[in-house]
């Protein structure tokens, strides 16, 4: 009975670590900027955040997503809603991709990546920009948008393990 | 070439539209949720801020909570790096005490002539309110430089207050909510606070960078600029009284801009005090 119910237990934190995992990035935004490297910090949600919508959305949620990015602009105090816009761009992006994908493969996953968060981060500081008057600066962007796109690929890999761990008995 | 329009309509349909087996809403519902919370932001519809106020309660405390473990791990850091330079810093601080202990008693005889000359043309700034707070959370963000306070409207705190770490301007109060608030950082880009340059009463504006130095701005350029002077608020706009210091100059000669190091160290923030100053005649 105790066996039954701590497998249980841990089957559900398995299947939920991704959104576990969303929920703490935004609270935390973690992305190791206190190493005070130039230009050097990554977006870890938007890694996951298609990662997982490509791979198995059903671990997120899109109302989840929504909400995770309402978190995310209270946090970083940004105007409510603008978040949540850039994370569910990344969302469709990602479905489309897995609508027209027979053969999916890491790197061109990879690639189709950073074309969905160049639109996504455009869409995002076009915004801050011309509605907003916040001042943004733009070596800075770049050097995110080209360190999330370098990441994602070790994530993805890492993510790719974990995939196979977790849900294997219940794709098998 | 027709199948394939339809291929991709069909495909962006699916992404778009459908609900997946486990979801509650569909996409495109959510993007114009968004879309829609963003246009009653622009219009500063009052209903928006009132749930900005109650997000921010809520994440502000579960942020401050999830930080907790990565906050250890760089407290650790500190400590050990500050643990290996502690004797070199040993040796530093003497000569400056030594240095310091002679500024003191020409600042301490320069204080009370400044009172004397404010009392003969009949002004005065005094502080009205001052109170502690504790910095919630500090996120090194490279697009915002904030800190949240643990002191909301509750606790009187207002709009523009000053925001200081000792003896040092850091920031100003940019939002209340009724029990956090959130000050905006000297470093931040959008952070622009009149000041005096001295040596030569020189104003300017200080402008934040997004990183930890801050840049001079609207300076007439025929005024030279010595390096180490020291900048103080300047006190235009009756935002902050005149002579807090926040940091000193360093002049480049390669570089046109001369950029400012901070007193303050802005990652190293726990406590910090905030006032509001009101000027009053006598």
């Amino acid at each position: 009975m105790t066996t039954k119910l701590t497998t249980s237990l841990l089957n559900k934190i398995l299947v939920n670590a991704p959104l576990l995992l969303l929920f703490i990035s935004v609270f935390n935004e973690f992305d190791f900027n206190y190493l005070n490297y130039k230009y050097f910090s990554f977006n870890f949600p938007f890694i996951l955040i298609f990662y997982w919508s490509l791979k198995r959305i059903e671990s997120l949620g899109y109302g989840y997503i929504f909400i995770a990015g309402l978190f995310n602009d209270a946090v970083i105090g940004f105007p409510i809603g603008l978040s949540s816009l850039t994370y569910l761009i990344i969302c469709g992006f990602a479905a489309y991709l897995k609508n027209i994908t027979l053969r999916p493969s890491l790197i061109k996953d990879w690639i189709y990546f950073l074309f969905t968060i160049l639109v996504a981060n455009s869409i995002n500081y076009f915004l801050l920009v011309s509605f907003f008057s916040i001042e943004v600066n733009y070596y800075e962007i770049s050097g995110n948008i080209l360190f999330t796109f370098l990441f994602y690929y070790i994530f993805g890999y890492l993510f790719d393990i974990y995939q196979r761990l977790a849900f294997k008995r219940k794709n098998d | 070439m027709a199948t394939s329009r339809d291929d991709f309509i069909i495909a962006i349909r699916s992404a778009f539209l459908k609900k997946g087996s486990k979801q509650r809403f569909s996409l495109i519902g959510l993007i114009f949720s968004s879309v829609f919370l963003i246009i009653l932001n622009t219009i500063n519809f009052p209903l928006i801020n009132y749930l900005k106020v109650a997000l921010n309660e809520v994440v502000y405390r579960s942020s401050f909570i999830v930080s907790i473990p990565e906050q250890k791990i760089q407290d650790l850091s500190n400590i050990l790096t500050n643990h290996f330079v502690l004797y070199s810093k040993f040796e530093s601080t003497k000569k400056e005490l030594a240095q310091y202990k002679i500024n003191k008693l020409e600042t301490d005889f320069i204080i009370s002539e400044n009172q004397r000359l404010k009392l003969m043309v009949e002004e005065y700034i005094f502080n009205t309110d001052e109170l502690f707070a504790k910095v919630l959370i500090d996120k090194k963000s490279p697009f915002l430089r904030s800190i949240i306070l643990n002191r909301g409207s509750k606790d009187n705190v207002v709009l523009g207050m000053a925001v200081l770490d000792g003896g040092y301007l850091i920031g100003k109060i940019i939002e209340v909510n009724y029990s956090t608030s959130r000050a905006l950082l000297v470093s931040d880009l959008n952070s622009k606070i009149p000041v005096s340059i001295e040596p030569g009463n020189v104003q300017s504006i200080l402008s934040g960078t997004g990183k930890d130095k801050g840049i001079i701005e609207f300076m007439h350029k025929k005024k030279k600029i010595e390096d180490q002077s020291i900048i103080y608020s300047s006190g235009s706009g009756g935002i902050f009284k005149a002579g807090i210091p926040i940091g000193t100059i360093t002049t480049n000669d390669n570089d046109s801009e001369e950029s400012v190091n901070f007193f303050s160290d802005l990652s190293q923030l726990t406590f910090v005090k905030l006032i509001s100053f009101k000027k009053e005649k006598n």
